[in-house]
């Protein structure tokens, strides 16, 4: 009987085991970042590529609208691929897009803005890449939405394609 | 000459002292980047990988502990931003339960098993 019982025991462990392991196979080993996030904005301090004038981040996201941030750079080529949907983006009204240019020359960002447009009604310069960490990116390009409470809500890391911008104009409708 | 002996002791101390807390606060980062994950390389640390990312995160970790910060409120921050996976040593959270107390199980069960063998040859 004793022994019977010691068997059950050991076999529950066991499909216990098994389950988790079994369970983790299906996790894939490669790091795929969460989209639905919750997280307050970062607070902040930045210069703006236009005026190279310091600017504080909650005059940046001063309305009541929603917010694109952009990460974007004139050596991204992905970028370039993006940069006509912003563009359509742009003409939402409901929506500000704020670009963050990432660790690039900027007489080469201002030559692609020239060149492909600019959809940003602000964009800040991130030398350094250390304002893209405070937002919580891995490189670029990657775009954020935040909402009218001032929280990131959506994280889009990659080229952002059509799908996500009828997904981004559905929210911010 | 007493007053610029008096100054040159003070500067002397004044400069050690700076020199030691920026030898602690280097020694302070080098251990927080060793415990970071690079998230977009494979299988290094932050200390080790000379990515665009990896050196934003340096030059992060650098300037949160040149403004007080300690390193659980680094880990805090960065966890905050990119989740448990970005730190080797995840804390103890209702996530993590069976990664901590799954080993201790399976050592507690394998005693046991032994003890329970050695009983029964006996």
């Amino acid at each position: 009987m004793k022994n019977k019982i010691n068997l059950i025991i050991l076999l529950i462990f066991l499909i216990f085991c098994f389950t988790i392991f079994y369970k983790g196979l299906d996790n894939p080993n490669i790091y795929t970042p969460k989209t639905n996030i919750q997280r307050n904005l970062p607070i902040f301090k930045a210069k703006d590529f236009i005026t190279n004038t310091n600017i504080d981040s909650a005059k940046v996201f001063a309305k009541d609208s929603y917010y694109i941030v952009n990460i974007w750079a004139s050596w991204c080529i992905p970028c370039r691929k993006e940069h006509p949907l912003l563009m359509e983006l742009n003409k939402n009204q409901s929506i500000k897009l704020v670009g963050l240019n990432y660790r690039d020359n900027l007489n080469n960002a201002m030559k692609f803005i020239n060149e492909y447009g600019n959809p940003y009604t602000q964009i800040l310069i991130d030398k350094d890449g250390t304002l893209a960490i405070e937002f919580g990116a891995y490189g670029v390009p990657e775009t954020f939405l935040i909402d009218k409470n001032k929280k990131i809500i959506k994280k889009f890391v990659g080229p952002i394609n059509k799908k996500i911008l009828e997904e981004i104009k559905l929210i911010v409708k | 000459m007493k007053v610029l002996k008096i100054f040159l002791i003070v500067f002397l101390l004044f400069g050690y002292s700076q020199l030691k807390s920026d030898e602690k606060n280097y020694e302070l980062k080098n251990k927080i980047l060793k415990n970071i994950r690079c998230l977009i390389c494979q299988g290094q640390s932050v200390y080790d990988s000379e990515s665009d990312f990896a050196s934003s995160i340096k030059l992060i970790v650098n300037k949160k502990i040149k403004e007080g910060m300690s390193e659980d409120e680094v880990y805090k921050f960065l966890r905050e931003k990119y989740g448990d996976w970005v730190i080797y040593d995840p804390e103890l959270n209702k996530n993590t339960y069976i990664l901590w107390l799954l080993p201790l199980l399976l050592f507690v069960a394998g005693g046991a098993i032994i003890k329970k063998i050695l009983i029964f040859k006996k």
